[in-house]
Parts: structure tokens; C-alpha cells; sequence
């Protein structure tokens, strides 16, 4: 079990320090950049004494080492702001000020991570149950139609962009059949119904085109697993088909599902960003595409930091529990 | 498309040498009896050859794709299209844009060499930094490995779409922007590569004409050039074959939500944009670029599967799985003697987990 625990901890501080590298370039690339960087950061509305005061505020004339260490401070311990006249308290984790909204980085991802969350999670359950429940329908029914049909629906399921799923099914259940009204974000703490009414159509879209990956990854699992001698032997043994995909062969596939789902977080945070921007749900990615287009420098860096920290989490227990159930992956 | 899945399909499709695959000839008759593969590869031979030939086209048509049309839309229903289907008339095969009154056809057609062009030249970064990068940890010190390794590692668990958003924020917008959306995809998105060609270079280092091309006192950077690279050719072949249809895809993305390709510059993501306000006005507006890009991606995919397959002869049996006749199963078990030696072979020296793990995924998918 040492061996284990060792892994474990080897895999926590690899997620650290990846967090870390990603942090250093994003602070690095942003901050670094040549022109004016104070300009840039207070916004193309700013009168010379505010970009002025920005510059202060960010302490420009340290070196960039010195300020990225400032940086990370603040997010570990908070910081101070002096904005002039008065001094502000950003608590940790302080992530900085976004000059152009006025308002503080943590704060703004605060507001807008319910959203994301809700999207994702609930998506997830929904590419989970569709994924694997297709993948193992199409292997046990191999080699006749209705698995035909089903690596058919697969395969247009990875070849349409998660954007064009959402824009078709939006228009034909919400603007041509009115099944659904238009999505929108209702508080869960507010009306749990509005919210998962809202977000139905949101959730279907993401998870369709997540659940073509666990569809083929179950199926081409499921088979291996069914070849294996156990099987054989519970089969001679006169346990019943259904059971003996169900719940045995199930069991043996269930390894790389988990790490595929992990490992495909990051894609999948990539297609909720898409979604947000497409229904106009308030979340992280839509305010992440917001402060591209508006090069809110603060903000994208505080954005990137906090979902590269959920992606690089994910892929961290992704890979323990890998470890967990599959005893023959090999610890390193 | 998914990176990890991506790799775990690429990574076993020449971990092991395929036997004699001594050139492109094989390569082909291969190719050729997969009739879906085929198929792909004509529709892919069409859209490049509509790409190449889009100036040509649209002087056929007579229209270009950046010329406003106010006259053809009408102002006071918001520049709705004036005409029946969305404008499709003699001058303007496939109607016009809604507001602008571009040609839609010229737009398409133009759409399509931004779309395969930055596909492919994203590809080509990340092929070109991840063999490097590959190469260069296998072959390199225990330092330069690590820190090669590493690097590759961190680049694999960024998440792509939010790191290529967050970096275009800061290039200013006089740089080309199809130019640097390709760079961004291939900065973003070679630690996959990188890994499997690191995996691969070790198992072909250890074999014997390396090792005798190394006593005969040749030096490292002729036997990567000479010895090594051909035994590449295959496993990147392969991933670079799925990456295009990814690449697309992203870019596509990346377009839609307005900071990918801008216009003036046509991308067939960047028409979806706004297209869901004029559906029922001009419903091609919104179906054409969808359909282009549907048909686009799966027709590489399927292509790229096919190319997987036929560069991996292992691959091949788990297509065709179905019967499980007892023949086949042995012969897969024999398969899988052999690969269980490499893969060890492999394992021992490949220190991170992920690669192991793309490995395991993968001689799953094949042993089934």
C-alpha cells in the first residue's frame, strides 16, 4: 500500500506543479508582452492618470519575477490594493482587479462558477448513463443491425461540433416543436425546477457529443472484457447473458471509462465554454470569451488559473482512480 | 475531438514495428480494401480540390466573397435576403448572407481553404515540435529527457480550448489571423505527439540494426535522420491523420465564438455565429456552413481511421471484430503475447503514467 500512497502523492505534486507551469506561462505571456501592458489592463477607455494608477497598482516597475511571486502571494494570502485614496482588502485567494469592470477577479469567478459547475456536472452524469449505456448495448449486440446503427450514430456524434449539435437542437426542439422553452440559468438555491428545465437542453447538447468518446471507448472495453476467461467460465457456468454483461463484463470495462473521463475533462470544459457562449448561459466561459474580446488581461489569467485548476484535479484523481481499479497499470 | 482518445488510439498503431511495412505500395493496398475509407478519402479529394480552386469557382459564379450586396437584402426587415430560398438565384448560386449580401456560395467555397489550411498547418506545427521533442527526450540525457518529458506532460494536461481562447487575447489584431489561430492550435496541442514518439523512439532504440548502425560508430543525429525516423513514419502518420479533423474542429469552435478567423476573412465557424437569428429567412445560412463542416470532419475521420488501419495491421482485426470465431481469437492472443513483450519493453522505461495508461487503453482496444 505504500507503493500506492507514494503514487498518490507523486500524482498530487505533479498536479501542483503542472497548475504552477501553467500559471507561470499564462502570467508570463500576458505580462511580458511587448506594449504598454497598463494600457492594455485598465481598458482603451482610460485617461492617462488611471492607466497611471494601474501601472502602480500592478507595481510595473518591479521585475516580472518579482511580481508574478506577488502574484502568487495574493492568491495564497490575499493582498492590498491602494487605489489612490483609499486601500483595499483582496482576500485570498486574490486573483487581482479587472479594471475594466471594476470589480475583483475572485469575485467575478465567484458569481460565475455555479453556472459552469451546473452545466458540467449535470452533463456529465447524462454522458456518463448515454456513453456507457450505448457502448455496452453495441457490444453485446455486435455484429448485427441495431449495433450497426448505434457505431453509425457514434460516429456522427464525434463529427459534429458541439456547437452545431446545440445550434441544430435549438432550433428545431425550441424555435420549430416549442418542446423546451429557450435555455436559461435559474439559481438551483432559487427554483430547482426553472433550473433544470432551463438547463435541459444545454446538458443533452454537451453530453451527446462527450458520450460518442465513451460510447466507443465502452464498447471496444466491453468486448475485451468479454473475451476474457472469467466470462467464460460464469457463462459455462449458466449465468444469464444479460447479467453476465451487465454486471460482470461491466465491472472489467469500467477502468479506462474512468480515466477517459477524467482525462477528457479538459475537452469536454472546452465544449461548455462553446455551449455557454451559444444558449447565453452566464458562466466562466462566457465571460472567459467576454474578456478575450475585450482584453481584460486580468480576468483571462484568473479564468485560465481557476479551470486549468479543475482540469488538471480532474485528470489528478482521474489517474488515482485509475490506479485503484485497474491493478495492472504500473505505478510510476 | 477528444485528445485523450486521440492518443490512446494512436499510440499502439506502430509502437510495434509493423512487419515489412517497407512502404507506401503496402500502404495503399491496404487503404484500398476499406471501401468506407475510400469513399472518405474521394469526399476529402473534392473539398481540397473545391479549397484550391475557389478563386476559380466563384469567377465562374461571377461574385467574390467579400463584395457587400445592400441591394439584395431588405433594410426594413433587418436584411432579411430579398427572393425566394434565402436569395438563390442565377448571379448567386447558393443565395446570400443575411445584412450583407455577400455570396454565399463564394463565402463556402473561400470557407473551405481557411478551414483545410489551418487544419493542416496546425498539424504540421504540432507534428514538427512533437517529433523534435519526441526524438530529443529519447535520445537525449536523463536531464534533457526529464525536462522534455515534462514539458510534454504539462502541454498534455493544459486545457487546449481555454489556453488557444486566453492567447488570443494578447496578439494584436494586425497579425494574420488564419496564421495565427493554426499557430496557437499547433503551440497548444503537440505534448500527445511528443510522447508517443518519445515511447516509440525508445522500443526502436533498443533494436538490433539501431544498435548495430550506433557500433558502427554512426553518429546519433544520422541515426535519428536514417534509422530512426522511417520507423516513426507510422505512428505519426496516424495521429497526424486524426488531428486534422480535430484541428478543424477548433478552429471552427474558435471562429464561432469570435475570436478565431475575423472577417473580412470567411470561416465556415465564424458564418454559424449569427446564422441561428436567420434560420427561417435563409435556412442555408445556417445549414450550409453546419453541413460543410459535419461532412468535412467526419470524412477525415473516417479517413484517418482508415489510414490507422492500414499502417496497423492489429488495428485492422479490432475493426472487424464480430464473429470471434476461435481462429481469430487465437491469433489475436498470439498478437497479444507479442505486444505484452513490447509494451514491457516500453513500460519500463516510459515514466509517465499517462502514456502507461494510453497504452493499456489501447492494447485493450486491440485485444478485443
Amino acid at each position: 500500500m505504500s507503493g500506492f500512497a507514494g503514487f498518490a502523492l507523486r500524482r498530487a505534486m505533479g498536479a501542483v506543479i503542472t497548475l504552477l507551469a501553467i500559471s507561470v506561462i499564462i502570467y508570463v505571456v500576458f505580462y511580458a508582452t511587448p506594449g504598454n501592458v497598463a494600457q492594455i489592463t485598465c481598458g482603451p477607455r482610460c485617461s492617462p492618470e488611471q492607466v497611471h494608477q494601474v501601472a502602480q497598482q500592478l507595481k510595473l516597475d518591479d521585475p516580472l519575477y518579482l511580481r508574478y511571486w506577488h502574484f502568487l502571494e495574493g492568491i495564497v494570502v490575499g493582498q492590498d490594493y491602494s487605489t489612490g485614496t483609499s486601500v483595499e482588502h483582496c482576500s485570498a485567494p486574490c486573483l487581482g482587479q479587472s479594471y475594466q469592470s471594476d470589480q475583483q477577479v475572485t469575485q467575478i469567478i465567484l458569481t460565475k462558477l455555479p453556472v459552469s459547475l451546473s452545466l458540467v456536472v449535470g452533463a456529465m452524469v447524462l454522458w456518463l448513463l448515454m456513453g456507457v449505456g450505448t457502448g455496452v448495448l453495441s457490444a453485446w449486440r455486435r455484429g448485427r443491425i441495431s449495433e450497426r446503427a448505434l457505431t453509425g450514430l457514434t460516429l456522427a456524434g464525434i463529427s459534429t461540433p458541439v456547437f452545431v449539435i446545440g445550434l441544430l437542437l435549438m432550433i428545431v426542439i425550441c424555435g420549430q416543436l416549442e418542446l423546451l422553452p429557450f435555455p436559461e440559468y435559474v439559481s438551483l438555491t432559487d427554483d430547482p425546477e426553472q433550473w433544470a428545465w432551463g438547463l435541459l437542453l444545454p446538458w443533452f447538447t454537451l453530453a451527446l457529443s462527450e458520450a460518442a468518446y465513451f460510447a466507443r471507448l465502452t464498447r471496444a472495453s466491453m468486448l475485451e472484457t468479454l473475451a476474457e476467461d472469467h466470462i467464460r467460465t460464469f457463462r459455462a457456468y449458466g449465468v444469464g447473458e444479460r447479467s453476465l454483461v451487465g454486471r460482470h463484463a461491466l465491472r472489467g470495462a469500467l477502468a479506462p471509462i474512468i480515466a477517459l473521463n477524467a482525462n477528457d475533462f479538459g475537452s469536454a470544459v472546452g465544449g461548455a465554454v462553446l455551449i455557454e457562449s451559444l444558449f447565453g448561459l452566464p458562466g466562466i466561459g462566457q465571460e472567459l470569451v467576454h474578456a478575450v474580446n475585450v482584453v481584460d488581461l486580468p480576468v483571462v489569467v484568473g479564468m485560465v488559473l481557476v479551470i486549468g485548476f479543475f482540469v488538471v484535479l480532474a485528470n489528478a484523481v482521474a489517474d488515482v482512480l485509475y490506479a485503484v481499479a485497474d491493478r495492472r497499470v504500473v505505478l510510476t | 475531438m477528444s485528445e485523450a482518445l486521440v492518443a490512446a488510439e494512436a499510440a499502439g498503431a506502430g509502437v510495434e514495428p509493423v512487419p515489412g511495412a517497407s512502404g507506401a505500395r503496402q500502404f495503399w493496398r491496404r487503404l484500398r480494401t476499406q471501401r468506407a475509407a475510400l469513399v472518405a478519402a474521394a469526399v476529402v479529394a473534392l473539398l481540397v480540390l473545391v479549397a484550391l480552386a475557389a478563386p476559380l469557382l466563384t469567377a465562374l459564379e461571377g461574385q467574390d466573397p467579400t463584395t457587400y450586396h445592400p441591394s439584395l437584402v431588405d433594410s426594413a426587415r433587418g436584411g432579411v435576403p430579398i427572393g425566394s430560398f434565402g436569395g438563390i438565384s442565377g448571379d448567386h448560386w447558393l443565395g446570400v448572407e443575411p445584412q450583407t449580401g455577400r455570396d454565399l456560395f463564394a463565402r463556402l467555397a473561400y470557407g473551405a481553404r481557411v478551414s483545410l489550411a489551418v487544419a493542416l498547418a496546425a498539424t504540421t506545427v504540432q507534428v514538427l515540435l512533437g517529433v523534435v521533442v519526441g526524438v530529443a527526450a529519447a535520445l537525449g540525457n536523463r536531464w534533457v529527457d526529464q525536462l522534455l518529458s515534462r514539458a510534454a506532460d504539462i502541454i498534455v494536461a493544459m486545457p487546449l480550448m481555454i489556453m488557444a481562447l486566453a492567447l488570443l487575447a494578447i496578439v494584436p489584431s494586425s497579425f494574420p489571423r488564419p496564421v495565427l489561430v493554426a499557430l496557437i492550435i499547433g503551440f497548444v496541442a503537440w505534448g500527445t505527439i511528443a510522447k508517443i514518439v518519445r515511447a516509440q523512439t525508445l522500443t526502436l532504440k533498443e533494436l538490433d540494426y539501431v544498435a548495430a548502425a550506433r557500433l558502427s560508430g554512426w553518429s546519433t543525429w544520422r541515426i535519428a535522420r536514417r534509422e530512426l525516423l522511417p520507423g516513426l513514419a507510422a505512428p505519426v502518420i496516424t495521429y497526424a491523420a486524426l488531428m486534422v479533423p480535430a484541428n478543424i474542429a477548433i478552429e471552427a469552435a474558435l471562429s464561432f465564438l469570435g475570436v478565431g478567423v475575423k472577417p473580412p476573412t470567411p470561416s465556415w465557424g465564424q458564418m454559424l455565429t449569427s446564422a441561428n437569428v436567420w434560420y427561417q429567412a435563409a435556412p442555408q445560412y445556417l445549414l450550409l456552413p453546419a453541413g460543410a463542416l459535419f461532412v468535412t470532419v467526419l470524412a477525415l475521420t473516417v479517413l484517418g481511421d482508415g489510414v490507422r488501419t492500414a499502417l496497423d495491421p492489429r488495428a485492422a482485426s479490432r475493426l472487424r471484430v464480430g464473429t470471434g470465431s476461435k481462429r481469430e481469437a487465437k491469433a489475436a492472443a498470439e498478437k497479444d503475447v507479442q505486444s505484452d513483450v513490447q509494451s514491457k519493453v516500453v513500460q519500463s522505461k516510459v515514466v509517465p503514467s499517462k502514456v502507461v495508461q494510453s497504452k493499456e487503453v489501447q492494447s485493450k482496444e486491440v485485444q478485443s
